[in-house]
């Protein structure tokens, strides 16, 4: 199974090589039979690298510790969803899980596209194949997950199999850590898709706008997977302790942010191109921009350049990551540079309140932020470059500049889609911003006499009911139209309405997901902590919580041995739940770990930690937190997904089944929802 | 229109230079030099004022849970340094004997470093082969 697997992939390499030179060769000597040859040998890698990476998880599964990874990253007593899970846990794995995946969205995207983007192809399955073969040479010559272990014997090296693997690493082992890199590096991955019709695009100087079409498609695809991989990790760093709660500035959770950042300020100015024909070079710098920082922020959590809490392994794939990164920046740029001339902008600027410049601010905004991001992320190599000595930046620097950041970009969600292109009447300003902007304000005053405090969290309470005013105001005034015209229900009718224009209404949904999460955001402002010692019938009060120390067991199963506290939690007077918080010690890595337990509601979650013994009293020690609103960043984020899935689906242009289709309001109608919105 | 383009680039100027001035002054409140335990002890006077970061590993058998603070003791070479955490985050579960820890805070003069965050990385031991194996000798998987 090894072998197969280590073949499948040098096969891959193979393949790869061909399809770049069959795919060049074909379009210079324009031979449709080579590039329809170099489309199939892509397929063939995509199956060989498919092939390679389940021939690593059926050794994981069968326990093959004789493959060196597998005996570093797993053992016999680890649960079966994890040991698939050990697949991405490390380096070598973690690489090959790349590969596969951006094969399998590279033949996705020439399958999908090779008919109805014909002359795109080639240089599309160059880029795409290009990328893959610098993750290829990586798995087959220098991390090969494959390797085996061997003892140096008189008879020459001799392969063996330890009786059992070291185990994966305790931390890791939380069903968000199953999901959690797999979403993640799809969006890494997604983006390449776009890179490569945007740069084939480029050097076949495509007329038309059907490419940016199909590029802002794959582009959200890949902006879906990376939001909801971020969350999810920020969900795992919430329930696993030592990752500074859900976000906490760290370089690899700043590195994932980066291409979201800029992913971001893509999806919003790529629309300046496609209604106005604006921001042409911009567009293609942002796109190459978010498919570079995927590429960097996978070499920053992989060499251990910057020192991080995730303990991943130093190793020798800095050096092949920095001068890939070199060759796609000077490549990227010369082809940008030489194709200036097409990308001439078709308009110019006409107002400041108008949809245009909202779109510019947000990608001013996006920008700086991603800048700063990267600024503080790489502050400490920065610093040692030019003054010698290493300083790091902490939260409040990431927090001073990103709250006023966040806001503002909270302001634009609200504001911008309600402008019209070119400019704004006042009218219409009054007319759709009254009603939020006064719904917003009661709302933020309604919680200050809740006792929330602090411009920054009433702020973000007023805004973001500004913004759920605005979008709700938007589908009220969409289905009221409907409604009058068809009589269908107002649920029937918001339905209706989506499914006629997708990517408008899948974009409001995903702006209300991006509310809900800065209200979630809010909830830092508000938490509640305390600890104590206790034995067994003690009580702790936070708030308006009780909590009663019922005693503390002991477990053991093969994986973990532990300890686990019961505490009844009282609500006032009445028992609202039992919480059972926990610390193991995990047998085959030999390292302690805390459970915590969480108890969510809506309007906050209760966390408790089992910390320890106290030495000098022999006490179990409780942390007890009260984190207000936690939930609604969760919430948030599937709100987000649902809108991204909403916006991909294609729009219905007449509804099917209408007993008077023939008439000729249909066209009217829609005008008139277009207009109204 | 270039009347548009101006007030644009007035407004996006003002921006910037609002975040930038932000950005200093964050960047003034928590920036941290990373020093190594022998030039903490050797700075003397100084050393009590700034925000530091020290590195080392922590010295086995050295932690110990006190009701509100926790105590461990990190080494680096021949140097040693005792630390108190006194943060409100849990301690990260990497905390534990032989682990690579990082910690940030102010030292005292107490000759006890106090600190307000701990990061730690779990030590490599399980990561370390079987004996008799060395690494260079691992055959290739073909």
């Amino acid at each position: 199974m090894d072998t197969l697997g280590s073949f499948s992939l040098l096969l891959a390499f193979a393949f790869c090589l061909y399809a770049i030179a069959a795919a060049l060769i074909g379009t210079w000597k324009n031979k449709p039979l080579l590039e329809q040859s170099a489309e199939r040998a892509l397929v063939t890698v995509c199956g060989l690298v498919v092939v390679s990476t389940l021939s690593l998880v059926v050794l994981l599964l069968r326990d093959d510790f004789r493959v060196a990874y597998i005996a570093s990253h797993s053992n016999r007593a680890l649960p079966v969803y994890f040991k698939f899970a050990a697949l991405w846990s490390g380096q070598e794995g973690s690489l090959l899980w790349w590969s596969c995946l951006l094969a399998v969205f590279a033949a996705a995207a020439v399958l999908l596209n090779r008919r109805s983007h014909r002359h795109l192809m080639p240089y599309a399955v160059v880029t795409l194949m290009t990328v893959l073969l610098f993750f290829l040479v990586l798995n087959n010559f220098v991390v090969n997950p494959f390797r085996l272990l061997a003892s140096q014997t008189p008879a020459g090296p001799q392969v063996f199999a330890p009786p059992d693997g070291g185990g994966l690493n305790p931390l890791l082992q939380h069903p968000a850590m199953v999901i959690h890199p797999p979403m993640l590096y799809l969006g890494f991955v997604g983006f390449a898709v776009p890179f490569a019709f945007a740069l084939s695009a480029l050097i076949t100087r495509s007329k038309g706008e059907q490419w940016i079409h199909l590029t802002r498609r794959w582009t959200m695809i890949a902006w879906g997977f990376l939001t909801i991989g971020i969350l999810l990790g920020a969900r795992w760093a919430y329930a696993v302790l030592g990752w500074g709660g859900y976000w906490g500035w760290d370089p690899v959770e700043n590195a994932s942010l980066l291409p979201w950042l800029t992913g971001t300020a893509f999806l919003h100015s790529v629309m300046m191109q496609e209604k106005r024909g604006m921001m042409k070079v911009w567009n293609m710098v942002l796109i190459f921009g978010t498919f570079f920082l995927c590429i960097f922020a996978t070499f920053l959590t992989r060499s251990g350049v910057l020192s991080s809490v995730h303990a991943f392994a130093q190793s020798a794939i800095g050096p092949y990551f920095a001068v890939f990164l070199g060759f796609t920046l000077v490549v990227t740029l010369a082809i940008l540079l030489s194709r200036l001339d097409f990308l001439k902008s078709d308009n110019q600027l006409d107002s400041l309140v108008s949809r245009e410049s909202s779109f510019l601010f947000n990608n001013l905004i996006l920008l700086a932020s991603c800048f700063a991001v990267l600024w503080g992320t790489l502050f400490p190599l920065l610093s040692e470059a030019v003054q010698g000595v290493k300083i790091s930046v902490g939260a409040p620097y990431f927090n001073k500049v990103q709250i006023p950041i966040g806001l503002f970009l909270l302001f634009l969600t609200g504001v911008g889609p309600l402008f019209a292109w070119r400019r704004t009447s006042l009218e219409s300003l009054r007319r759709n911003f009254t009603r939020p902007l006064l719904f917003g304000a009661v709302v933020a005053a309604v919680s200050f006499a809740l006792g929330v405090r602090g411009f920054y969290a009433l702020m973000t309470v007023f805004l973001a009911f500004f913004v759920i005013g605005t979008i709700t105001m938007e589908f009220y005034r969409g289905a009221r139209v409907l409604r009058q015209k068809t009589g269908q229900n107002w649920a029937g009718a918001a339905i209706e309405l989506t499914r006629r224009n997708t990517r408008r209404y899948g974009g409001y949904v995903i702006h209300f997901g991006v509310a809900l999460l800065f209200i979630g955001f809010v909830g830092n402002a508000l938490t509640a902590h305390k600890q104590a010692e206790v034995v067994a019938g003690d009580e702790i009060t936070l708030r308006n919580y009780r909590f009663v120390v019922q005693g503390i067991e002991q477990q053991e199963n093969d994986n973990y041995v532990s300890h686990r506290a019961r505490l009844d939690v009282y609500d006032g007077e009445k028992l609202f739940a039992t919480m059972y918080p926990e610390r193991r010690f995990y047998k085959a890595s030999q390292q302690p770990t805390t459970e915590v337990a969480i108890r969510p509601r809506l309007n906050e979650d209760i966390y408790v930690v089992f910390a320890g013994l106290a030495e000098d009293s022999g006490r179990a020690v409780m942390q007890i937190y009260i984190n207000p609103l936690v939930n609604w960043v969760w919430i948030g984020g599937f709100v987000m997904l649902l809108g991204t899935l909403i916006a991909l689906l294609p729009s219905r242009t007449v509804p099917p089944g209408r007993p008077r289709r023939r008439r000729r309001r249909p066209a009217k109608e829609r005008d008139e929802v277009e207009v109204a919105a | 229109m270039t009347g548009q383009k101006s007030k644009f680039l007035i407004g996006s100027l003002v921006i910037l230079g609002v975040l930038a001035w932000l950005g200093i002054s964050g960047y003034q409140e928590s920036k941290t030099y990373y020093v190594t335990i022998s030039e903490l002890q050797a700075q003397g006077q100084h050393a009590y004022q700034t925000r530091v970061r020290v590195a080392g590993t922590v010295f086995p058998g050295s932690i110990r849970r006190e009701s509100n603070r926790l105590r461990f003791t990190l080494h680096q070479d021949e140097q040693s340094l005792e630390v108190v955490y006194v943060g409100t985050e849990p301690v990260p579960d990497t905390l534990v004997d032989d682990a690579q820890a990082i910690v940030t805070g102010k030292y005292t003069r107490e000759n006890v470093f106090v600190a307000q965050k701990v990061q730690a990385k779990c030590a490599s031991k399980y990561e370390a082969l079987p004996p008799g194996v060395e690494s260079g000798s691992a055959a290739s998987g073909t």
